[in-house]
């Protein structure tokens, strides 16, 4: 395309990798040394911690996905940002300080710890890999996007790079959740969407606060080049003439063309050179939104255009219920020193990653006026790393286009890194050894291979949606796991795993047949495409009537866990009998 | 529409290999009949054992009940406490009085009997159970229950026996489970043995030091006699067998605060603590005997300054600690001969054996203390703790 990336962008990325492998091999170093106690024994403090579990949190469905999403489907599509940060509202309601009473630190020691059932605790295992692998694709196919914007490589190349980088820095043991390097990582990443966003935002003024709801479709206001980097068919609404240098619609062309209303094939390689004010012409699939559609609640049904009220609850439902199923995220939670902590460290992440997700939208409305050339191509995700440069232009344009990507790779490093130890460190305890070092390192390098091969493959999806589909996963097994076992006595072992194997089940094969069937219309689309609003109902009514069915096994001491659970710390009723 | 029949399809039909595999591995790939027997009698006595190794209990007896009878083919089996029948599996259950009055004679005498039609008697005319084996189960040679077969005929000679032999098979078991507890009653035993024996030698240089300010450092006096009456207050608290990583760190920085009162500046002390690992649940008083251990033997011998490291690191999903010092070390032969044998005069390095000793009993022999050292090239100690494990739990 004719708007590049900052020629900055790349030393920013180097520097930023460069730093995170740095850090990691030097990580011990930010454990305090000291030879005084009272500074030694003092935990973190919930604001510190929140900071951690935000700079993990952040991935690039929230840095690049988030922003691709307005941009394209408008109004619907907020409701990606609200359930990314609202999820951790209903973490903080039913699970936050009883998980942390419970002395787990996986979501497998939470099942054994409540439940005691070594099957349960083995299916547990099972998907808290499976959602790390489904988490994990996204953060590598951004990476991709990230590097064919701003250098022209090939999509995989990105993947690859992330992806061994990853691999071999946590094999290594570098990038352990150090709270202060992934602090450091959220205020990085705020820095880096914020501050272009206020340039942004002068520039939005000095135009007088271009109209973004009316009732056109985007239109280029300026002339325009435009080059095609992968082949695409486009829809025109209106007849037009422009300047095409390349393969288009079967034929060599080099010169002024008129292109009818309709579909126009465009080979890859191809420069299009529109005219001032002309309609931007939309990928084929993508319908063109006029600015007051765009903006109205249901217009578009965030890509699902059958169905936009069943894909809204559905992704609601998801979001809000699929965080406190992540695994990257509950580890942290263990390093908060009590329940009541535990709440408050929920609640300040709540307010910073509010505060976050702020920014990406902004950019993905303004990029219907300075980047609609995206529209094209229907690859919006690209439009936070595109947008600086476009809107400001010159120096500073490119410094700060330079600062998103930086941010934007910070966004996949340390998501990925999480997602991997989480994920190996499973591994390494219940599937390929006692989880010794050696066992850590086998199962990260398994770990970090099975998702680079499969993201090599799915460059078709947008970014935030494989993230929704892993959010399913997780709100269709772990959260009726967590919410049940922490609120209703009647749970039983069985119970527990018929729901969660039945929701797991269910989500999963949806997720596959979106990942790799093909595009579906109607019912059978929207359901596949975000299946929570089904799945989820599902696993809670399996989980609850298994139980009901097998009352007798109730484990016996559960009046003890649940007080285990429920009672603050400081009453002391957790104690173990006087010995 | 398709491709959502095929992918449900494809998931239907992976669903019905893994079974296909799970079926095919339980049944097939035995040489003979005889093994396959072997293999059948095995599998339900291990599956019947882990409920009885938590001892004879109503839950105990309900969840083995089934692969007990399943070793034996009769159409019902009870198995009886010397009081009551604590669990029936197979049809009859009308019959549970009778079986525990005939039961009650077995306990009496601890000797088998066999009931015949006779006896077996009861109000429903369709009842098929016409007679019954009892085979008392002992528990180191106390009669601890009954184990009662139920038949359509005459027991026969075979269904004695078998049913003898079960019984016993039982009381083993039992017998485990009491050992089991008598391990665990030993370990509790050690921590009270360590809360007891915070070393006399301490106490009495603590005290000492501390008269030794009193009169010129009245104020230094009385903040060290504070510290000291907490230290003992954690050391002796009388519940919980665990602690966090952040209150033990906060016992030996009283520790070494008098300690140090004795040594001065000869003593120097450096912490790397990841604070992630503040939380951890570690048995109660792990630290305290190996940072005690290298201010005995690591410092108090040597001339100059002796510096002690005590370092926590993250590591995934468990935490290191190294507790390491500068002191005169130790032949590691000599070493093995006090901590291992432990006996005698072993006293001096009992808080090492006795560290070891609970770190393998609660998590299991992968996380033993390692101690490196040599003489004259100080001492290191290291442990790995997992941050979580079934049935520990700080408080």
């Amino acid at each position: 395309m004719a708007v590049s990336g900052s020629p900055y962008a790349l030393p920013a990325i180097i520097v930023v990798t460069v730093l995170t492998i740095g850090i990691g091999a030097y990580g011990l170093r930010f454990s305090r040394t000291t030879s005084d106690f009272l500074v030694a024994s003092r935990s973190i403090s919930p604001g510190w911690n929140a900071s951690a579990i935000s700079g993990e949190y952040l991935s690039a469905a929230s840095f690049l996905g988030v922003a691709g999403l307005v941009m394209k489907y408008g109004a619907d599509v907020l409701w990606y940002p609200v359930g990314f940060a609202a999820g951790y509202l209903a973490l903080l309601l039913f699970v936050a300080a009883p998980l942390r009473r419970s002395g787990a630190f996986t979501l497998p020691d939470f099942a054994e710890a409540r439940l005691g059932s070594r099957a349960l605790r083995r299916w547990s295992v099972f998907f808290v890999v499976v959602i790390g692998w489904l988490y994990l694709l996204p953060q590598l196919q951004g990476a991709g996007l990230t590097l064919r914007t701003l250098t022209g490589a090939p999509y995989w190349v990105g993947a690859v790079v992330v992806g061994v980088v990853v691999t071999v820095n946590v094999a290594n043991g570098g990038m352990r959740s150090i709270t202060f390097v992934q602090a450091f990582q959220y205020w990085l990443k705020l820095t880096a969407i914020a501050v272009p966003a206020f340039f942004l935002l002068i520039v939005w003024q000095s135009g007088g606060f271009a109209d973004l709801s009316g009732g056109q479709a985007p239109t280029f206001d300026e002339q325009t080049s435009v080059r095609v980097d992968t082949g695409v068919t486009v829809v025109l609404g209106e007849p037009l003439t422009l300047s095409v240098d390349g393969f288009a619609d079967g034929a060599d062309v080099d010169g002024p063309v008129r292109w009818t209303a309709g579909d126009h094939q465009i080979a890859a390689g191809t420069v299009l050179v529109f005219p001032d004010g002309a309609a931007v012409p939309h990928v084929s699939g993508l319908p063109a939104l006029s600015g007051q559609t765009w903006a109205a609640p249901l217009g578009s049904g965030g890509g699902s255009p059958d169905h936009p009220l069943f894909a809204t609850y559905s992704l609601i439902l998801a979001t809000f219920l699929g965080t406190m199923g992540l695994p990257h995220v509950l580890v942290r939670f263990y390093t908060n020193p009590d329940g009541r902590a535990a709440r408050r460290t929920t609640l300040i992440v709540l307010a910073l990653l509010g505060v976050f997700y702020l920014f990406p939208t902004l950019y993905g409305a303004l990029g219907r006026l300075y980047t609609p050339q995206l529209l094209i191509t229907g690859q919006t995700d690209a439009v936070v790393l595109l947008l600086p440069g476009a809107a400001l232009g010159g120096l500073l344009g490119q410094v700060l286009g330079a600062l998103v990507a930086a941010g934007a790779f910070a966004a996949f490093l340390s998501t990925a890194s999480g997602l991997l130890v989480s994920v190996s460190g499973v591994l390494s305890t219940d599937v390929m050894g006692r989880g010794s070092v050696r066992d850590f390192r086998r199962a990260a390098t398994v770990a970090g291979l099975v998702p680079l091969v499969i993201a090599a493959q799915i460059d078709r999806l947008d970014v935030s949606q494989v993230v929704g589909l892993a959010f399913a996963v997780a709100a269709s097994t772990f959260c009726p796991l967590l919410v049940l076992g922490i609120w209703w006595r009647g749970l039983t072992a069985v119970g527990a795993l018929a729901g969660v194997l039945a929701g797991g089940a269910l989500s999963l094969t949806a997720v596959l047949v979106t990942v790799f069937g093909g595009e579906l219309d109607g019912w059978p689309g929207v359901l596949l495409a975000q299946p929570a609003a089904w799945t989820v109902p599902v696993a809670f009514a399996v989980l609850v009537v298994v139980s009901k069915a097998t009352a007798a096994r109730i484990p016996p001491n559960i009046g003890r866990t649940m007080l285990l659970l429920h009672a603050p710390e400081s009453l002391g009723l957790g104690r173990a009998t006087p010995s | 529409m398709e491709t959502a029949l095929v992918g449900v399809g494809l998931v239907v039909v992976a669903a019905a290999l893994l079974w296909g595999v799970v079926r095919y591995r339980s049944t097939r790939g035995f040489s003979s009949t005889e093994q396959r027997l072997t293999f059948d009698v095995l599998h339900a006595a291990s599956q019947a054992a882990p409920p009885l190794r938590l001892g004879l209990t109503e839950a105990s007896a309900g969840k083995s009940i089934r692969y007990l009878r399943q070793l034996l083919g009769t159409p019902a089996l009870a198995i009886t406490s010397a009081e009551e029948v604590l669990a029936w599996e197979g049809i009859g259950a009308h019959h549970r009085d009778t079986v525990m009055a005939l039961a009650a004679g077995v306990l009496d005498s601890a000797r088998p009997d066999v009931a015949k039609a006779a006896e077996m008697a009861c109000e429903q005319p369709d009842c098929p159970l016409r007679g019954a084996v009892i085979a008392p189960v002992t528990l180191e040679g106390q009669v601890a229950g009954a184990l009662v077969a139920l038949t359509w005929q005459e027991p026969g000679a075979g269904l004695v026996r078998a049913t003898l032999e079960t019984a016993r098979w039982v009381g083993t078991q039992l017998e485990l489970a009491e050992l089991d507890q008598s391990r665990a009653r030993l370990a509790r035993a050690e921590i009270r043995a360590l809360r007891a024996q915070i070393s006399p030698h301490f106490i009495y240089n603590a005290l000492g030091a501390i008269g030794s300010f009193v009169r010129t450092d009245p104020d230094r006096a009385r903040e060290l006699l504070l510290e000291f009456a907490e230290f003992t207050r954690y050391s002796f608290r009388q519940y919980g067998e665990f602690t966090t990583l952040a209150e033990e760190l906060g016992n030996i920085e009283r520790y070494l605060l008098i300690e140090r009162a004795r040594f001065g500046d000869r003593l120097q002390v450096t912490l790397r603590i990841a604070p992630e690992v503040l939380p951890v649940a570690v048995p109660f008083l792990t630290l305290q005997p190996l940072v005690e251990n290298a201010v005995r033997h690591g410092l108090a011998d040597k001339p100059g300054v002796g510096t002690i490291a005590i370092r926590a690191e993250d590591a995934g999903a468990q935490c290191l600690i190294t507790v390491e010092d500068d002191g005169v070390g130790m032949d590691p032969a000599r070493l093995r001969e006090l901590t291992v044998e432990d006996g005698g005069d072993g006293r001096e390095h009992v808080g090492l054996g006795n560290v070891d000793d609970r770190l393998r009993s609660v998590f299991g022999n992968d996380y033993g203390l390692v101690v490196e050292t040599a003489p004259g090239a100080g001492t290191k100690v290291s442990l790995r703790i997992p941050k979580f494990h079934a049935g520990v739990r700080a408080g």
